[in-house]
């Protein structure tokens, strides 16, 4: 979630195997006034609104992040085909390793979410993020869709190297004193462990239907989380939230706890975990 | 819980054209240098540092900058905000002869730094540096602590005629401090540290803050530290670190402005 090269030098520094940047667009953007972020009693609550200092002045981050050797993954937004390639080029040309096309931020009027239900969509940018790029290219999809097999189809179609599921789930809080929403926008996405139980569904049910390759993301804040992640069909995850409930060295913690897990169950290789919930 | 809480004010003071006090119910202890994210309902929320400590009741003292303040500004008694917190890890005090210095709105938070050194019997001069003399508050109220006050003004209208530094050096020169406590504008505290002679050092910096608890990642300096969480108070050692300190911000978009 982080945009500038420091903190995402130090999730790396604490055990992270990679980085997904925060989702960089065309311009800079402020985002949604605050509250934009508040937690409740399960999970966090947010809708900052995509806000990200545009590609141009991105660049200074990914060049200082990469004189440490970072594995980086660019993540993007854009409204159309022909902006995801302009980010999409950019991108490469800092360095990034990998990127990962935000089809599924659940509160920005324009993209997200909004391009990410439509499965025409979702094939055209890929395929022509794909053909203009020679990296690794990853569509984050969201769990706000009652078509998400078709989505993540339509994602393999236009040549995806693999899913990243799932973004935040659509969600609300009202403040019952003032008697409205909490969040300046309103509506906003749940992450953090509540939502750990959908992205286990989400992975599965793409695992289940169509061959390919799945970053599981959304709840995970132990060992154990992310070896369901790996039962159900993820072959890497990423940490969001789970930084605030155990703090930046989360990385550095699951690994061990995925250590252990693996000695006491004689398992040597994690990938002999992937996906053995399908049987 | 991170999820503002709703309170009525209790009360407000007026304390220059700009500034005012609110204060509101608020039980729990709370470290001088930490603050809380204010919730004005359908405008904004921002952070503010507690400027009053009481058992019960907490304040907090601040200027019209912008929308949020303003709109902060024209409440009354009884209307409604949100808030939530004490975040952050706020000013700790070493040894037995301390100098404050702030600047501006830095005041707000430098004055229950003060009346709780001086409760602890820490010998303390206090340098407050305002633009002019009708910017300055809470002079009666450290004076009233016992400490060692000193005023400075721009335009000389009111105590020393100068920046607030140039009184600093004068007195780092001429006395034994333990330790040197700030907030104030960041160019301010970036001087004050080339002249602070190795003495130990602390100052609270500010950040654009969204989440406040050390998630979103917007409030970040030098390699990943959080201002809302590990900060807002660094020590010496880290600031000569920090690349960014009296050089760049980032505003709400995380673009880099500089000071
Ligand atoms: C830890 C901390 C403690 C603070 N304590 C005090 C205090 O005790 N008294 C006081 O008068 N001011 C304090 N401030 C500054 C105060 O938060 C801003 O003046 C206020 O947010 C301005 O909002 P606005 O809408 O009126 O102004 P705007 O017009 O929105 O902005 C004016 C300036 O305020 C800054 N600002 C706006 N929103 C935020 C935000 N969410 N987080 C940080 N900065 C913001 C902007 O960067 C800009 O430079 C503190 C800031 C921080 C980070
Ligand atoms: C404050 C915050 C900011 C986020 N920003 C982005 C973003 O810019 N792009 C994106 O694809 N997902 C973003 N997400 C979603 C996360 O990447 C992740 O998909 C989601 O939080 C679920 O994982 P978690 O439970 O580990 O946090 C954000 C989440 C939070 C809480
Ligand atoms: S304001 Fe979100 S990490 Fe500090």
């Amino acid at each position: 979630m982080d945009e500038d090269a420091g903190s995402m030098e130090r999730i790396f520094n604490n055990g992270a195997g990679a980085i997904v940047t925060k989702s960089i667009g065309l311009k800079p953007r402020d985002g949604y006034p605050n509250p934009t972020i508040i937690e409740l009693e399960h999970g966090i609550l947010n809708a900052v609104g995509l806000p990200n200092p545009g590609i141009e002045n991105f660049k200074d981050e990914i060049l200082t992040l990469k004189k440490s050797n970072i594995p980086i993954i660019g993540s993007i937004f854009g409204s159309d085909s022909k902006e995801f390639v302009t980010l999409a080029k950019k991108m490469q040309n800092y360095g990034v390793n990998a990127l990962e096309l935000n089809m599924s931020c659940p509160h920005a009027k324009g993209y997200g979410l909004e391009i990410g239900c439509d499965p025409d969509l979702v094939k055209e940018i890929t395929s022509q993020v794909k053909k203009s790029t020679k990296i690794p290219i990853f569509v984050k999809i969201s769990p706000n869709l009652s078509n998400i097999i078709d989505i993540a189809k339509s994602a393999k179609e236009g040549n995806a190297d693999g899913i990243v599921a799932i973004n935040t789930v659509k969600a609300m809080k009202i403040n019952l004193e003032l008697k409205i929403p909490v969040l300046s926008n309103k509506i906003g996405g749940y992450s953090g462990n509540a939502i750990k139980p959908i992205g286990i569904r989400c992975v599965y049910e793409i695992k289940e239907n169509i061959d390919i390759q799945i970053i599981g993301v959304g709840g995970i804040t132990t060992g154990n989380d992310v070896i369901e992640y790996f039962m159900a069909g993820a072959s890497a995850v990423q940490i969001g939230s789970g930084i605030y409930y155990r703090g930046v060295d989360v990385f550095k913690k699951i690994k061990n706890e995925i250590i252990s897990w693996m000695k006491s169950h004689n398992i040597d290789n994690i990938s002999e975990l992937i996906g053995v919930a399908h049987k | 819980m991170n999820n503002p809480k709703v309170i009525e004010i209790l009360e407000t003071i007026t304390e220059t054209t700009d500034v005012k006090t609110i204060k509101f119910d608020f039980e729990g202890d709370i470290i001088p240098g930490q603050f809380f994210m204010i919730w004005i309902p359908n405008i904004d929320e921002i952070p503010m540092s507690v400027s009053y400590i009481d058992k019960k009741v907490k304040g907090i003292t601040f200027k019209i900058v912008g929308n949020a303040t303003k709109e902060l500004f024209n409440l009354k008694v009884g209307d409604k905000i949100g808030i939530r917190g004490p975040y952050g890890n706020g000013f700790s005090i070493i040894g037995n002869n301390i100098l404050c210095v702030a600047g501006g709105t830095g005041i707000a938070m430098i004055a229950p730094s003060v009346e709780s050194a001086k409760k602890r019997n820490i010998n303390t001069t206090v340098l407050l540096g305002v633009k002019n003399k009708n910017e300055l508050f809470f002079e009666n109220r450290i004076k009233k602590t016992g400490a060692n006050l000193f005023v400075s003004t721009d335009d000389g209208s009111y105590g020393y005629k100068g920046f607030v530094t140039s009184l600093a050096k004068d007195i780092i020169l001429n006395n034994k401090f333990d330790q040197i406590l700030t907030c104030g504008p960041e160019l301010m505290m970036k001087k004050l540290l080339e002249i602070s002679n190795n003495i130990s050092f602390q100052a609270s910096l500010e950040r654009y803050m969204k989440c406040g608890f050390g998630l979103c990642g917007q409030c970040c300096i030098g390699k990943g530290l959080r201002v809302c969480k590990e900060g807002p108070v660094f020590d010496e050692t880290t600031l000569k670190k920090t690349e960014d300190f009296g050089v760049y911000k980032r505003d709400a978009s995380g673009t880099k402005i500089k000071f």
